[in-house]
């Protein structure tokens, strides 16, 4: 049994402690925000926070997460608020087919945490890792920039 | 009637559940007591299957049961493999010989035909013991190279197709070979447009469960048209169409690839439907490559016949298209030859297309479909024209041009274009991206012997779109005053809730709040094609139209009487109905509704407030444009980065600018990626060698500039809304321009043409092939 926070919540999970995160999240604990795309972490929609940095669940074994906060996409409301990065994405209309989108906020989230005034640069590096089929790109940068804006000011 | 949201921008009502993680795809959709399937598939190209032993992974812990295609084999008829169309027809008569067994049954054709299937209580398990599923295979000689396969020699996939051709077809008008006999000079050039992989974010996966009340099944499924679905499994698992229900949940990506019966679809629902019981099978990202169809897959020979001016007074064309294992959707290269004189007024013209089988994954619909392929051949051959005349490419694209005034044209390959203004649109391409400056700039570069070349490329499309053969729409107000919609497109992130709400919007003189669009299940849409082929705001859009229509005059007719005045004089403003010139005394659409379903309407008044269309578009519609990309080509890397992009696309009417950019930027990725980034690669003996992310380059953020997307509007004449597709449109406008922008970087070094994909490495071998600068 390994022992873990989601989203600030205990838990308790039965189950293989090589089973990828990625699955304990999704079947064994009915959060399926978080999404498969490759299972090889080349893709990043199945991206988390563990600790508050970006993780890639697909390549996350259970073991890896014992006493370790994990915080999913359904964990980054709170209080019935939007996070800023959500914010920011409903106001530049982000997504197209919404299926990376988890990993990508879950992404921008992470960098955002770590870093208040990213450059271009450092975006690129820090979302190189999640793709987007439908090619919105151009908004993710748009919208990361907004949130950066904002939780500069503490918003 | 004043339209407030057509052409507004408004907020996406999909947004909200996409960011949050809440809504559901098929993998999220789980059911009571589900058991999961996992496939057991070819490892080889070509292959007998011998037998097939089940008992080692029978005897696995989590397994439930193992079945083989001879199993299956009474269950199920052949896979209608005529029936991905995004226009709802068959692509000629189906031979039978040439179809498969949703589980194959004696042989394989391509690695990844599955030829048995495990039901495990849990997907691990079941792939697992997918893994230990005996097959006995007699591997047979493969090929998988069209020209190969055109051998003499060459295995043959199927008896009656002797060379492995599937079909030819040819276009012809006027006299090519006159032309070309007297030419100032004639123009050749063999281009490819090679293999490609759809790659949405979400892999294939279905969910079938029994529907006891119906007698039949209820089938989630992430896919393009559930309508076409439905009609598919019907025939394979021989159920009559009202025994099965199709839902398309959120749809993570689709396209192109997710048309079609499946072989996985026709066998989950076959197994859920024995076994009484709710299976899922979620396609793996390594099945996926060789599990899903692929694109294009065309090698192409051009000639033009040009006169001293640049005019091309004949063009021949001959594309041989690799159509992979089994037909699907053959007629794609046809779609080709059809786009075969582009937006240039050529009158003769000999174009033809050979469909050749190869042991290699089935190639049927991508994004553009045949029509990408058109687009870059004349748009690269242009270039080439220009580059031996010594003109530069505005100008041979302008002396070819359609003329404004030849509207509606009939294209010598039997297309007629609805409108177009094609030097508009060039000349506006030029001007936004500032052409002569940056020629300049050109020029310093290499004056200065700059390690980095610039290099500009310029493309001029058409295409052709808004598929019929019809699509539908019900519209119902609600007794509140709210109004529940129903398509048969089946959006997967263009965002058709929103466009469709804007409309209904306008028309009921309801709020866009209060209007709520459905799609993707089959219950809803009497009948409908999905969404491909740049078709849903076209002709499903149109369909709104005409059954928001029906309603504004059903409910003018109730707001009549109640109103006491004559139903001619009642109109609708800014939401609210009223007696023309007596605005006061207004009706909201919730009054109106109440009195529809209510006790008091006067006698010989029908109940209710809906209507049920349909729209058959007349023809098809012809979006245009002009691309311009500019790169920058590193001189001792051969690496090429893209520094600028702009898109002057023309759709038509513009109902919801944000879902149109939408759609450029997303086509713009996809056709910058064929150019520079993607191909699926098999050796010679059909594996795959392009079998995960790993190798298969798709475009992440920083691949990409910004896009300035810019528009010029020429309305179609050929349905209500005045619209055309853009779905497609900035893809097929765009692999050409970058294509064009590199080859124009590397002219000092006498390079005149290169395949895609522009990898550094062919880049920088053209460079020193070329000699040193």
């Amino acid at each position: 049994m390994t022992t873990f926070h989601v989203n600030g919540r205990a838990v308790n999970v039965t189950a293989d402690p090589d089973k990828p995160l990625l699955w304990v999240l999704r079947e064994d604990l009915q959060l399926t925000g978080t999404k498969f795309g490759c299972g090889m972490a080349l893709c990043g929609a199945c991206t988390v926070h563990l600790d508050g940095s970006a993780a890639r669940s697909c390549v996350t074994p259970l073991s890896a997460v014992e006493g370790r906060r994990v915080t999913t996409i359904e964990g980054l409301v709170r209080g019935g608020r939007l996070h800023p990065v959500q914010e920011a994405w409903i106001e530049q209309d982000v997504p197209q087919c919404g299926y990376c989108q988890s990993g990508q906020v879950m992404s921008a989230a992470a960098l955002l945490t770590a870093q208040k005034r990213p450059t271009d640069a450092d975006i690129d590096a820090a979302m190189s890792g999640n793709i987007c089929r439908c090619g919105t790109y151009q908004r993710i940068r748009a919208a990361i920039k907004q949130a950066a804006g904002r939780m500069g000011k503490g918003a | 009637m004043a339209s407030k949201l057509l052409g507004a921008h408004v907020k996406r009502k999909e947004d909200p559940r996409l960011i949050t993680g809440s809504s559901q795809y098929v993998g999220d959709v789980a059911m009571p007591g589900m058991q999961h399937v996992a496939f057991v598939r070819s490892p080889h190209a070509h292959a007998k299957v011998r037998s097939i032993k089940t008992a080692a992974a029978q005897k696995q812990p989590g397994v439930v049961a193992v079945v083989t295609g001879q199993d299956l084999k009474p269950h199920f008829a052949p896979i209608p493999t005529a029936t991905v169309s995004a226009e709802g027809g068959t692509a000629g008569e189906i031979k039978l010989g040439r179809q498969h067994y949703p589980l194959s049954v004696d042989r394989v054709r391509y690695v990844g035909e599955p030829v048995a299937a495990v039901i495990g209580a849990s997907a691990e398990a079941a792939a697992d013991a997918a893994a230990l599923v005996e097959v006995d295979w007699e591997p047979l000689p493969a090929v998988a190279d069209a020209f190969a396969a055109m051998a003499a020699g060459a295995p043959q996939l199927f008896d009656d197709a002797p060379k492995n051709i599937e079909h030819s077809n040819t276009i012809k008008a006027g006299d090519a070979d006159a032309a070309f006999a007297k030419a100032h000079k004639v123009v050749k050039q063999r281009m490819n447009s090679q293999r490609l992989s759809g790659i949405p974010m979400e892999t294939r996966a279905v969910l079938a469960a029994p529907d006891f009340a119906s007698g039949g099944l209820t089938v989630w499924a992430t896919h393009q048209a559930p309508h076409v679905l439905r009609g598919g499994l019907a025939d394979a698992l021989r159920m009559p169409q009202n025994q099965i229900r199709v839902i398309c949940p959120e749809v993570g990506g689709g396209f192109g690839v997710k048309f079609g019966t499946y072989p996985e679809d026709v066998t989950v629902a076959a197994l859920a439907r024995l076994r009484k019981v709710p299976l899922r099978w979620v396609e793996s990202r390594v099945e996926h490559m060789t599990g899903t169809t692929h694109g294009r897959a065309q090698m192409t020979d051009l000639e033009a016949a040009v006169d001293a001016d640049g005019r091309i007074t004949g063009l021949k064309m001959h594309v041989v298209a690799d159509i992979g294992a089994y037909p699907i959707f053959t007629f794609i290269p046809d779609l080709t030859l059809m786009m075969g004189v582009g937006v240039y007024q050529v009158k003769n013209v000999e174009l033809k297309s050979t469909c050749v089988f190869t042991n290699t994954t089935s190639v049927a619909a991508y994004r553009g479909a045949g029509r990408p392929e058109a687009a870059y051949y004349l748009e690269r051959l242009v270039d080439c024209i220009a580059l031996e005349l010594g003109k530069p490419p505005e100008e041979i694209r302008r002396v070819n041009f359609i003329p404004p005034n030849a509207f509606p044209y009939a294209a010598p390959t039997g297309q007629n274009y609805d409108s177009g203004e094609y030097a508009r649109a060039l000349a506006r391409s030029l001007e936004v991206s500032k052409y002569p400056a940056l020629r300049a700039e050109q020029r310093q570069r290499l004056e200065k012997n700059d390690r980095k070349l610039l290099g500009v490329g310029m493309a001029c499309y058409v295409e052709m779109c808004g598929f019929g053969p019809y699509e539908s729409a019900m519209i119902r107000v609600e007794p509140s005053g709210t109004v529940t919609a129903y398509t048969g497109a089946s959006a997967h992130g263009q965002g058709h809730e929103t466009t469709f709400a804007q409309l209904i919007a306008d028309y009921l003189g309801v709020d866009f709040d209060q209007v709520i669009v459905r799609h993707g299940d089959t219950t809803g849409a009497p009948m409908g094609f999905g969404t491909g082929g740049s078709r849903s705001l076209v002709v499903g859009g149109s369909a709104m139209v005409k059954a928001a229509e029906k309603v504004q005059e059903r409910a003018r007719r109730i707001a009549a009487s109640m109103l006491e005045a004559a139903f001619e004089d009642v109109v609708v403003t800014d939401g609210r109905y009223h007696v023309k010139g007596a605005p006061a005394k207004s009706l909201a659409l919730a009054q109106i509704a109440e009195k529809a379903y209510g006790e008091g309407l006067p006698p010989g008044m029908e109940p209710g407030l809906e209507a049920t269309e349909y729209f058959r578009p007349p023809q098809l519609v012809y979006p245009f444009g002009a691309h311009v990309a500019v790169v920058e080509v590193d001189r001792d890397t051969g690496r090429i980065h893209l520094r600028a992009y702009v898109s002057v696309d023309d759709c038509g009417t513009r109902v919801s600018p944000l879902l149109v950019d939408g759609q450029v930027h997303g086509g713009i990725a996809q056709g910058v990626a064929q150019s520079l980034l993607e191909e699926v690669v098999y050796d010679r003996d059909g594996q795959l060698v392009t079998g995960s992310l790993m190798d298969y380059a798709i475009p992440r953020a920083e691949d990409l500039p910004f896009f300035v997307t810019d528009q010029t509007v020429t309305v179609s004449p050929f349905n209500p809304l005045g619209a055309k597709g853009i779905g497609e449109a900035a893809t097929i406008g765009s692999t050409p321009a970058i294509v064009n922008a590199v080859v124009d970087a590397l002219r000092p070094f006498g390079v005149r043409h290169l395949d895609m994909p522009l990898r550094p490495e062919r880049v920088w071998r053209a460079m020193q092939a070329g000699g040193k600068k």
